[in-house]
């Protein structure tokens, strides 16, 4: 693993012979004339064919787009993206926990919660989401009283959409997290908890301060995948009563005839979500590659810096 | 004296692997001193035995008087808390084949990483010693760089400074050298020859048996699990007695 790190470049420039004699001329240039790549031209022509009957298509299709213009900022969208937000974000936090602590268990040299940890995932990560929301959506058929024994109350006023919405989601994403969580522990090299219990570092901080940091950049990037994938399939919440993005839409869709419109609106929210979290993703994914990359990835507005530069300056500094 | 390091019939075994076969040793305190032998003789599973990174499954083994991993209350063991165990570590500096810096944190965040989370100690009071640290090692310019900016040699010497930060009475280096470039090997040893000379008790797993002449106070050739000879390196290495010494050292000088 570190064996390629070995060849380090010194920090003082290459100290070479030519140079430091100061009479180096570049060699000519080869000039040659390049290979024709007709194969691209053909290709890239019928790409953009096939792309403009699709956007032709579309514009004689039976939409009426100015219904879909008047609605992306309507109120109940905006409310019903605001659900949705509020349900992925707060799902995913759950996931996160869970993920985090099943992992853990199911790593753990206890046999007990390695056995316990196993069924949660099995179960949650086994049976459709669908079906998971349904059960807790009709949890009242079967339990009408919820006793914990220091509180008590009717299932159905528990229950509302936004409990059954939550549960229902992050339950089934904390199996699929601590499936994530438990492969980036894994992937830490043995030799990181050795050396800091050789340090005198207790089992907990040793995960704390020096495995789980660690195991972040592998956790991260599926991590996002997840969150976009939840962010979507929030919108299955909607068959529970819950007025997410979905729901809003289809609601004023049904009443005022715009179907497709009211979909098109939708959609072009979940794409705004989801790219907007995708930056949000390469800023965290930056922050945890510190220390594993010699150099990180410039961030768009230090590219943007860089191409101003190598306009100002002959030769691209 | 008491002695530093002191194994009585220390066995070792991972399933039906008979790793270890009743090691019998001393280490005095300030003493160097030197394990060789082919990979796969015990060596680095006895020096793992002396922080309890490996369990011992017979015998005694104690670091400067006290039992490790174990508590003694009239003839009954009792096995200390993962806590005590920990306490334990602190005085243990150890060094490894493959540095096992920590990557996500510069050079001198892992130097300063033990001293803090372990000990407690300020910020500030624990940047100051992991400066004089580095600087000891030749690396005060590398302060700010990662793990993977830094050549194997540098990384090494980072790792014995992080080791030292604990203020170890004792310090386990294991085949330090091996993954190294041969041109990056002197760095490393001179550091350590500089400990050497401070005073510090070292148990040292090598193969540079250059090193082990020079600066070892004793040396044991270890094979198969069990200790073959021992002695004053000078005359382990120029006389060997034993036969299995002799072609092993035929080998290796």
């Amino acid at each position: 693993m570190t064996d390629k790190f070995d060849k380090t470049p010194a920090d003082e420039p290459p100290a070479d012979s030519t140079v430091s004699k100061g009479a180096f001329t570049p060699p000519e240039q080869i000039k040659a004339i390049p290979v024709r790549h007709w194969g691209r031209w053909i290709s890239g022509v019928v790409v953009v064919a096939l792309l403009g009957l699709l956007v032709y298509s579309f514009s004689q299709g039976d939409i009426n787009w100015d219904t879909v213009g008047s609605f992306i900022f309507d109120d109940r969208i905006l409310a019903g993206m605001g659900n949705t937000v509020l349900i992925s974000v707060l799902s995913m936090l759950i996931g996160l926990i869970l993920g985090v602590v099943f992992a853990v268990m199911r790593l753990s040299k206890n046999p007990v919660t390695g056995a316990v940890a196993w069924l949660y995932i099995w179960f949650f990560r086994g049976t459709p989401v669908f079906v998971q929301l349904l059960l807790w959506f009709n949890l009242a058929l079967i339990f009408p009283v919820l006793n914990f024994g220091f509180y008590k109350d009717e299932t159905v006023d528990v229950m509302t959409p936004f409990v059954v919405a939550l549960l229902g989601l992050g339950l089934n994403e904390g199996a699929y997290m601590a499936e994530i969580v438990r492969a980036g522990i894994q992937s830490v090299d043995e030799g990181q908890s050795e050396a800091s219990h050789a340090l005198g570092m207790p089992a907990g901080k040793t995960m704390r301060r020096i495995v789980l940091p660690q195991a972040m950049r592998v956790i991260v990037p599926p991590t996002g995948n997840e969150f976009i994938n939840l962010l979507k399939t929030s919108s299955l919440v909607s068959a529970v009563q819950y007025t997410e993005l979905l729901r809003a839409a289809t609601n004023i869709g049904s009443t005022s005839f715009a179907v497709m419109e009211m979909l098109l609106v939708a959609s072009v929210w979940y794409l705004a979500l989801t790219s907007v979290f995708s930056v949000g993703q390469f800023y965290v994914e930056r922050y945890y590659a510190r220390g594993s990359l010699r150099q990180l990835p410039p961030t768009p507005w230090q590219k943007v810096k860089a191409n101003m530069l190598s306009l100002t300056s002959p030769r691209g500094v | 004296m008491t002695a530093m390091v002191k194994a009585e019939g220390v066995h070792k075994s991972y399933g039906p692997a008979h790793i270890l076969k009743g090691i019998d040793l001393e280490v005095a305190p300030r003493e160097v001193f030197c394990l060789i032998g082919p990979s796969g003789s015990g060596k680095s599973t006895f020096l793992r035995c002396i922080n309890h990174l490996e369990k011992v499954s017979a015998g005694r083994l104690s670091v400067d008087g006290e039992l490790v991993g174990y508590r003694q209350k009239g003839d009954k063991l009792y096995e200390l808390k993962d806590s005590e165990v920990a306490l334990k570590r602190r005085d243990i500096g150890m060094v490894f084949q493959r540095f096992n810096l920590f990557p996500h944190m510069t050079a001198i965040e892992n130097v300063m990483e033990a001293p803090i989370q372990v000990r407690g100690e300020a910020k500030a009071v624990a940047r100051a010693r992991a400066e004089q640290l580095l600087d000891r090692v030749g690396l005060s310019d590398k302060a700010r760089s990662y793990p993977s900016q830094l050549s194997g040699g540098q990384q090494q010497r980072v790792a014995i400074a992080r080791a030292l930060a604990m203020e170890p009475k004792l310090m386990l280096f294991d085949e330090p050298t091996s993954a190294l470039d041969p041109e990056l090997v002197g760095d490393v040893l001179d550091v350590m020859r500089g400990l050497a000379e401070d005073g510090m008790t070292m148990i040292v797993v090598t193969h540079e048996m250059g090193f082990a002449r020079e600066v070892g106070d004793a040396l044991v050739f270890m094979d198969d699990g069990v200790v073959v000879e021992s002695g004053h390196p000078r005359d382990v290495l120029t006389n060997p007695q034993h036969d299995r010494t002799k072609s092993f050292l035929s080998k290796v000088l």
